[in-house]
């Protein structure tokens, strides 16, 4: 754990040594404190829904440029054998970097926490959909870390990295539309719905607290970090 | 120290090393030479746990290279070929990592910091991004961070490639130096490089290795046979004959250096034949002026022109 934390520690630097920190902040900060507004504005309903609706896909749009150089970057740049040839399991590596996306991600959201006192000074939310808002997003992007530290694994190009994360990621989130299509074969739609990335969001922002959400998230990001390990020792087994 | 014990790697099909072995005692300077591509990289990177070999092992101070890698590999500091290093991170935050990846104790690694900081002369540089800096102080920290956690073995992948020469001279010497404490690998393809700073040299080809000895004796042992080089001051024709008749002698070449000079000879004998006070007799005897004489060796590049490409020859014969 502590080798984790040294790594995770080190990559969060590498995010505020260069303007791709802030800026993914700013952009995720800009976009969903529009849509806050907008709904408040419109709704008059002291409500996140306005913020916990877009943030999710917006947290799917940007997590990739999050993911795509951890572990591509230093392929590129041949660091990934000095990292490997340290004394420090393959695991740790991975879990150290998947902490580190996990920080920006916490971090963007705990200073969306200004919408939550902006809503209590002009209303009174009701707090119990705002907590499980923030956990279903916390959980989603969780899943979204891992699958882009995934990609990160399988090459050297950060581009190619973002690109196959945002189109797993995408094609996870929109399988419970596709489940529409599947009326007439009902267990087939149900398996989509509950492998669909977005259904087990809703239910999180409706304020329900479902143990099978959390389930799906968590093992939905054990299995890709198990999958980001394993590709790390093949490279090594090549 | 270091145990290689018929090490082996396929990458699919292709051999790229092909059951070697060798050790390295405590305290040793072992030159790893061979051309590129001859599998030095490779060994290198098996050796430091970078990957696992296909077949065969190593032991690094007593620990498995493949059982025990996470403590093999705190006895490593590797250098790697290319030196690559976080660009984007200060030198002192980069050592800061490493050191604590490596387990030394926060009031250590401080300690340990300031320690090789001033040994590599990069003190005014701590502060600084490693992407700001030339080449020669980039190896200086690579270096730096091998030996940050005094480790037992230090693995060097080609490190005087791309440094000016001053430089080249200045790494030389520090190897030297840090193999009072560390047993060190170090590979090149720089033959001159291996006869000024290796104890010990094992040259490798093809994956395979083709010699291994101090490189003093590799010379001989390559070429089949001792050359002594004489000047003499004597009819040039009836001096060669002479020793051409002497007995072990197999070839002699001569030339003159001007009319009515000495001549030069350069004489083959048979390996272990050692004919030098028979040569010196003979030219006293004769009442020849002997000048010069000399047992010559062939350059470590001949032997390792020989050595290397020796199959090439063979097939074309």
């Amino acid at each position: 754990m502590h080798n984790a934390l040294s790594i995770a520690k080190k990559e969060i630097n590498a995010y505020f040594s260069s303007p791709m920190g802030y800026l993914i902040g700013a952009v995720f900060l800009i976009l969903t404190g529009l849509f806050f507004a907008q709904y408040l504005l419109a709704t008059q309903e002291a409500s996140m829904r306005g913020f916990f609706s877009p943030a999710s896909f917006f947290l799917l749009l940007i997590s990739p440029v999050i993911t795509m150089r951890l572990i591509a970057e230093e392929q590129k740049m041949g660091t990934l054998e000095l990292l490997l040839t340290s004394p420090v399991t393959d695991l740790q590596v991975v879990i150290g970097k998947f902490l580190a996306g996990l920080a920006m991600i916490a971090g963007m959201l705990v200073l969306t926490l200004y919408y939550f006192v902006l809503l209590m000074w002009v209303g009174s939310p009701d707090l119990g959909p705002v907590f499980t808002g923030y956990l279903g997003l916390i959980l989603l992007g969780s899943a979204i870390l891992s699958v882009g530290l995934l990609a990160s694994s399988f090459t050297s190009n950060q581009i190619v990295s973002a690109v196959v994360a945002l189109g797993i990621l995408l094609m996870f989130w929109l399988l419970g539309n596709l489940g529409t299509f599947l009326n007439a074969i009902p267990w087939a739609k149900d398996i989509l719905q509950y492998l669909s990335l977005a259904s087990h969001y809703s239910d999180l922002v409706n304020g329900v607290l479902d143990t099978r959400d959390i389930i799906y998230y968590v093992s939905f990001t054990v299995t890709a970090l198990f999958l980001t390990v394993r590709s790390l020792e093949s490279r090594r087994w090549r | 120290m270091i145990e290689v014990e018929h090490l082996s790697k396929y990458y699919g099909n292709f051999m790229a090393v092909d059951d070697i072995n060798f050790k390295v005692e405590k305290g040793e300077i072992l030159g790893f030479l061979g051309p590129n591509g001859a599998g030095k990289t490779t060994t290198m990177r098996m050796l430091t746990g970078y990957m696992p070999p296909t077949s065969g092992t190593a032991r690094i101070a007593g620990y498995d290279i493949f059982f025990d890698s996470l403590k093999a590999r705190r006895e490593i500091g590797y250098l790697p070929e290319s030196n690559p290093l976080y660009t984007d991170m200060t030198v002192r935050s980069l050592l800061e990592f490493f050191g604590e990846l490596r387990g030394l104790d926060k009031t250590f690694l401080r300690r340990r910091i300031n320690e090789v900081i001033e040994r590599m002369r990069i003190e005014e540089y701590v502060e600084t991004l490693i992407g700001k800096l030339s080449k020669g102080y980039r190896q200086r920290v690579g270096v730096a961070q091998a030996i940050l956690h005094e480790p037992a073995v230090l693995i060097l992948d080609e490190p005087t490639i791309g440094i000016d020469p001053i430089q080249i001279v200045e790494t030389r010497q520090l190897i030297k130096e840090l193999g009072k404490e560390h047993t060190i690998i170090l590979s090149t393809h720089i033959l001159p490089e291996v006869s000024m700073v290796c104890q010990r040299v094992v040259i490798i080809n093809d994956g395979r290795i083709v010699a291994a000895d101090r490189p003093e004796n590799l010379s001989i042992g390559v070429s089949g046979q001792d050359k002594i080089r004489l000047t003499i001051r004597g009819p040039m024709r009836e001096v060669a004959a002479a020793i051409r008749d002497l007995n072990g002698v197999e070839t002699v070449e001569y030339e003159s250096t001007g009319t009515d000079g000495p001549a030069r000879f350069t004489v083959s004998a048979r390996i272990n034949r050692d004919v030098r006070e028979e040569l010196a007799k003979l030219i006293v005897n004769r009442s020849w002026g002997l000048l010069e004489m000399q047992p010559i060796g062939l350059s470590l590049e001949e032997v390792f022109v020989k050595l290397t490409t020796k199959e090439e020859v063979e097939v074309g014969a």
